[in-house]
């Protein structure tokens, strides 16, 4: 009974929680996305998210991207878990 | 301090007296207020409705980390800051922001400072339909300090 508790113990911890991604306003009419999620696997950056998302479709200029709900860049580095997003500039007030 | 996103019509000037009046009386000397309104024209055109999107939870924590950069910066008694989010007509307002301290130029800058720092960095996105019915993105705010 402990063995067994042991390797489900083990098992959730090596498995990778996904890369949630989210793009907003004209950013999700341009790719036609709302929501997914995307592997870790192979993505180290933002940039590197962008790509597994859009494949060949260039990031529009000014495009503002978040992880885990602050203002990055595209060099940021992405851990399994995050949440990332891409947007057009803010227009609110 | 208190901090809303609001899916519906609300009343800036009654929110902000309903605010007020749970602050201790005397315990203030300046209040200074911004209400932004919507327009019925934008850009040229005429203006029908609007919509506006945010990003639910980190507007939230970008609005709260603005709200604790303007404590850091002045001295304010408190700050009240209400946004509306959703489907929009020209008159109604999209956003409150009210600082409360104990004399004029905390209170005057740091609303002044919360608007700009807002229209910067909380996610939110207008969609406008016009008035022949076509529809768009603003697609970038006016500059605060030098548009008239």
């Amino acid at each position: 009974m402990t063995k067994t508790l042991g390797s489900i113990r083990q098992c959730v911890h090596n498995e990778n929680m996904p890369v949630k991604v989210k793009l907003f306003a004209s950013m999700r009419e341009y790719l036609d996305l709302n929501e997914t999620e995307i592997p870790i696997e192979n993505i180290e950056t933002v940039a590197d998210v962008w790509q597994a998302i859009a494949g060949d479709k260039p990031m529009p200029e000014n495009t503002l991207c978040a992880v885990n709900l602050e203002h990055t860049n595209e060099a940021a580095g992405i851990s399994d878990g995050d949440e990332v997003a891409f947007f057009p500039p803010v227009t609110g007030g | 301090m208190a901090l809303e996103i609001c899916h519906h019509g609300f009343k800036p000037w009654q929110a902000l007296q309903a605010h007020q009046d749970r602050m201790q009386p005397g315990s203030f000397g300046a209040t200074a207020t911004f209400v932004g309104t919507m327009r019925d024209f934008n850009e040229g055109d005429g203006v029908q409705s609007m919509t506006l999107e945010h990003y639910p939870g980190m507007t939230e924590s970008q609005l709260q980390a603005i709200i604790d950069d303007a404590h850091q910066q002045w001295p304010l008694q408190d700050v009240l800051l209400i946004h509306r989010v959703g489907d929009i007509e020209p008159g109604e307002p999209i956003v409150l922001v009210a600082c409360w301290s104990a004399h004029r130029a905390a209170a005057f800058e740091a609303c002044r400072h919360l608007m700009e720092a807002l229209k910067s960095r909380a996610p939110f996105w207008k969609k406008e339909t016009l008035t022949n019915q076509s529809s768009r993105w603003v697609e970038k705010n006016t500059a605060g300090y030098s548009s008239h």
